[in-house]
């Protein structure tokens, strides 16, 4: 009978994902409830300095695929590799990151293991040895309780909600031979952001700007600079060009769930609502005192963001000292 | 090149959604429609290849009645055919039933390149696409903000947190969209009288070969057991001050004592 939790973890560049720490704790905290054990997976080359890191976490078990053909992610090569360690391992649940990374597979995944996959959970509830996920639709406007029927549960999580909690073990390690089979398509260039931005889903403060910026971004960035918290955007923005795509909080951009969100001169459009509505802190500064932003906001500025930002962004340094 | 595009009719993202009765469900009366904005990216793609390359561009769609609308908007914009898999049987079908029946559909239409958004933002599943490639043994490339066809492969600018990836795939191959890709085009008023009269072939799930017992809402592997709205934040605490230097530093006194973020 299929038992124990499987964690898949995700390391780009040697480095292990913040969302994977996070899966591997939610991990450790599912097999407990469960009585399970707990086994992490790595994937990737001249990667086998990352079991001591994952050691960490608590894992029973480190399974590192480590191998050359395992050196960029894709989806044939992850899949084939993944779909032999779970079927001769044979979990009852599988727990991995909603990143893109994790996006991609999880359905690639599901398919070949004839399995069902919760998406991008914000909680795992255990009752009676029972796994209830929660997940929220329609861009966060709804939340749904989900249970998944089967041998096996795949569960991607949220980056940035659940808690990263060391726990450290002496993990058995393993090295399984990696067998790639047949793969038809290669990744032949690699372009990453430069110096230090911070990715929108996995940042602790999100600084976020709509229309009300009028394309003037510094203020917003001379803030962002100073918490160290990345630069957001609303769809309007997006659609004037302003910021880039990659930027855009909302239904049909990003869900973000920052420590502290602060929406600058963001009306508060349904659909931007709900791509931002699980942050722990909304602060909310617009010069309509009317707008909807403010109704799911924690803290309201009525004011112009051109005065109130560089005031902030003064009285930050202040308390930063 | 023909190519096929995976097509969802979702409530439009304006729209208030609100929980039906049954706690389950959504009520669907008060909403409008809409195709699924990342599959209208990929509409808009498949017509730009056919444009460049020649072809067709067939619609393939899940879905009641109403969701003939979605691939008619298709039709009107461009694309040649649809093909409407409509039966009661298959209603409510999760992800992976769903990708199973688009997978039985596209055993009987050729194609060379499968688009399809990457998410519907109704259930928000990230799920259909990549289970069909998989269930047709196709690659498979996702959140695509640039694609370039030559010579039987596909390079796909895939879009990752914080980067760009360009990844190669040997045709066929399935890519999933990522805004970005194009701007859609509006339909023209020419273009939709043309569409009334382009072919679309209506399925069942008999005719598509795929056990019953497998689709449909009864049969879902993930169960949805009860929907709720998110919780509601506590009233606004709006922050006072003469001028703007008050209000920042009240604000931020807040976010360092109260809170401790900063």
């Amino acid at each position: 009978m299929a038992q124990g939790v499987f964690v898949i973890t995700e390391q780009r560049d040697g480095e292990l994902r913040k969302v994977s720490l996070e899966a591997v704790s939610e991990g450790r905290r599912v097999a407990d409830g469960l009585g399970t054990d707990l086994t992490a997976v790595v994937l990737g080359s001249g990667i086998e300095g990352l079991a001591e890191e994952l050691k960490k976490y608590g894992p029973d078990k480190i399974c590192v695929a480590d191998d050359p053909a395992l050196a960029d992610y894709t989806t044939d090569a992850y899949t084939s590799v993944l779909s032999g360690l779970i079927q001769s391992a044979d979990p009852a649940v599988i727990i991995l990151g909603a990143s893109a990374q994790g996006k991609d597979l999880a359905g690639r995944l599901a398919a070949r293991l004839d399995a069902g996959v919760a998406m991008d959970c914000t909680a795992i509830k255990l009752d009676n040895g029972s796994l209830t996920y929660t997940r929220p639709m329609f861009g966060g406007k709804i939340v749904a309780d989900v249970e998944i029927e089967g041998a096996l549960q795949i569960v991607a999580i949220r980056p940035n909600v659940m808690d990263i909690t060391e726990a450290a073990k002496d993990s058995a390690i393993d090295k399984p031979a990696v067998e790639v089979g047949e793969v038809k398509t290669a990744v032949i260039e690699k372009t990453m952001d430069t110096g230090d931005k911070i990715e929108l889903t996995e940042a602790d403060i999100i600084v976020s700007g709509g229309r009300g910026t009028g394309g003037d971004y510094a203020a917003i960035e001379a803030l962002a600079a100073e918490l160290g918290a990345a630069v957001g955007a609303s769809r309007s923005a997006v659609d004037e060009g302003w910021r880039p795509h990659s930027d855009q909080v909302g239904q049909t951009g990003k869900t973000v769930s920052p420590t502290l969100y602060v929406a600058c001169g963001i009306s508060g459009a349904i659909q931007h609502l709900a791509g931002m509505s699980t942050s722990k802190y909304i602060v909310a500064i617009n010069k309509d005192e009317e707008a909807p932003i403010f109704s799911k906001a924690d803290f309201g500025i009525a004011g112009d963001l051109f005065d109130v930002l560089p005031a902030i962004t003064e009285e930050v340094k202040k308390v930063k000292g | 090149m023909d190519i096929v595009v995976l097509v969802k009719q979702v409530p439009d993202t304006e729209s208030l959604v609100q929980i039906a009765d049954d706690g389950v469900s959504i009520k669907t009366q008060d909403i409008k429609w809409t195709m699924n904005p990342y599959d209208e990216l990929a509409v808009e793609e498949a017509l730009q290849i056919k444009e460049a390359q020649g072809g067709t561009v067939t619609i393939l769609t899940l879905g009641p009645d109403k969701a003939i609308e979605a691939i008619r908007t298709a039709l009107a914009m461009g694309a040649d055919q649809g093909v409407h898999i409509n039966d009661p049987a298959a209603q409510g079908s999760d992800s992976l039933a769903t990708a199973k029946l688009l997978a039985a559909a596209l055993k009987d239409i050729p194609y060379d390149l499968i688009i399809a958004g990457h998410r519907a933002v109704d259930e928000d599943n990230y799920q259909v696409a990549s289970a069909v490639a998989e269930l047709l043994g196709i690659p498979q490339v996702s959140m695509v903000n640039k694609a370039e066809i030559t010579e039987g492969k596909i390079t796909c600018h895939r879009t990752v947190e914080g980067g760009t990836v360009v990844v190669e795939a040997s045709l066929p191959a399935l890519f999933t969209t990522q805004r970005g890709l194009n701007e859609p085009r509006y339909a023209s008023l020419p273009g939709i009288m043309k569409a009334k009269k382009k072919p679309v072939d209506v399925k069942t799930v008999a005719d598509l070969g795929v056990d019953a017992a497998m689709v449909g809402a009864a049969n879902r592997k993930v169960k949805i057991k009860a929907l709720n709205l998110p919780p509601e934040r506590q009233a606004v605490k709006m922050i006072e001050g003469e001028v703007a230097a008050d209000k920042a530093a009240a604000l931020v006194k807040i976010l360092h004592e109260e809170t401790k973020i900063i």
